[in-house]
């Protein structure tokens, strides 16, 4: 860990049951000590590694990221495409120019998938949200299924011979070859400090209200209290929760410390991954933005076997963990 | 001197557009500025992450909100 989490423990607890005058063992007591630490350990989890990050990704712009693609096969193609998405600065308003870019260059569709399917959901924040509450265990399992369900659904993509639902456009676009800037040092800390500092920004509001919102939870909610609904023994449960996490898009910070409430209180671990690769995989906005370049029937394939995988990982984890 | 600013209407795509129009204001330079959002003019410049700074036809910036006082040092 980067910082000692007895520290932050002994600070939370100063705050809560001295300055506060709260009762230790008590619900609202127990529930502010927790939102405290949470949230003192998040916000110092997410400063540190989105800016470590944000240094490496510098040096993985997506014109470079395109151009170790173009000439690779499936499989391999895929796989690369994978890990290459986690450290490709990625936003879905990008993701138009993004998909005709690598299109044009010649990478083949099952790959550019593949990278479109992981950029989103191996992201740093849902990673460093996994690490900081659920430990660097479950964090591992994310993001190696994570990479998986990229590899698989951008491999059965491919093999599906789908370029004819890809918008006809696309085809025909001339693409120029900008030449990308090679950052210096001192360059790519700049950018790490504001990247970090404008993501922070955005996130912090959700960051809170979900912590503050597992913390009521934490205190409040009878233990058990899901496992009747969310537990192993309902097979809704997995569908159901990649249903709900659809509209949830590109809240991992506000959610993910919900969702770790609510594992306390009985919702199995193969549930809780399924929901979380929906918050992050599955978006609205993005399938609007991407039907700009793709047909119906791709788009729906895409989202077919995208959610089809996560559910597969749900009854998975439910079943051997 | 022409700063094309490309984008498909993001939120960082405005505010770069506003930093451009202050970075001129305070240099007290003058420029054609346009912003291009449809895509095959972006792809033309083969730019892959949005927003983009083009000054004169070339592309300085990409996938990042320029400060204002890194535009004033490149008019």
């Amino acid at each position: 860990m980067l910082m000692e989490p007895a520290m932050l423990k002994s600070f939370a607890d100063t705050i809560a049951f001295t300055l506060v005058g709260l009762i230790p063992g008590s619900r609202s007591g127990e529930a502010l000590d927790f939102f405290i630490y949470d949230t003192l350990k998040i916000f110092l989890l997410l400063t540190t590694i989105i800016f470590v990050v944000a240094v490496i990704r510098s040096s993985f712009p997506p014109e470079k990221t395109k151009r170790l693609l173009s000439r690779k096969k499936e499989y391999v193609g895929n796989v690369l495409a994978a890990l290459l998405g986690i450290v490709t600065p990625f936003c879905s308003c990008s993701a138009v120019p993004l998909f005709i870019g690598f299109v044009e260059s010649g990478v083949p569709l099952g790959v550019t998938f593949s990278f479109l399917i992981s950029s989103p959901m191996v992201n740093e924040v849902a990673l460093i949200m996994l690490w900081g509450l659920f430990g660097w265990k479950i964090a591992l399992i994310y993001i190696g299924t994570g990479l998986l369900v990229a590899i698989v659904a951008g491999i059965v993509i491919g093999k599906l011979k789908m370029e004819k639902y890809v918008q006809d456009y696309v085809w025909e676009m001339q693409v120029g070859s900008a030449e990308i800037k090679v950052m210096t040092f001192r360059e790519k800390l700049d950018y790490a400090r504001e990247y970090t500092l404008g993501l922070l920004k955005k996130i912090w509001p959700y960051v809170v209200v979900g912590v503050g919102l597992g913390a009521f939870i934490h205190g409040y909610v009878p233990a058990d209290f899901l496992a009747r609904w969310a537990g192993r023994d309902n097979v809704f449960a997995v569908p159901v929760a990649v249903a709900l996490g659809v509209p949830l898009y590109s809240n991992a910070a506000g959610v993910i410390p919900i969702v770790h409430a609510l594992m306390e209180k009985g919702m199995a671990i193969g549930t809780v991954l399924a929901f979380m690769m929906a918050v992050t995989a599955l978006s609205l906005p993005e399938a609007i933005i991407l039907s700009n370049v793709l047909k119906k029937p791709l788009l729906v394939t895409f989202f077919g076997i995208v959610a089809t995988a996560i559910v597969i990982v749900g009854y998975l984890f439910n079943a051997i963990l | 001197m022409k700063i094309e600013i490309l984008g498909t209407g993001c939120a960082k795509c405005k505010a770069l557009f506003e930093n451009v129009k202050k970075a001129l204001d305070e240099s007290g330079k003058s420029a054609e500025v346009v912003k291009v959002e449809d895509i095959p003019s972006i792809m033309k410049y083969g730019v892959m992450s949005t927003p983009a700074l083009v000054i004169d036809g070339q592309v300085k910036f990409s996938g990042k909100l320029v400060s204002v006082g890194e535009i004033m040092g490149m008019l």
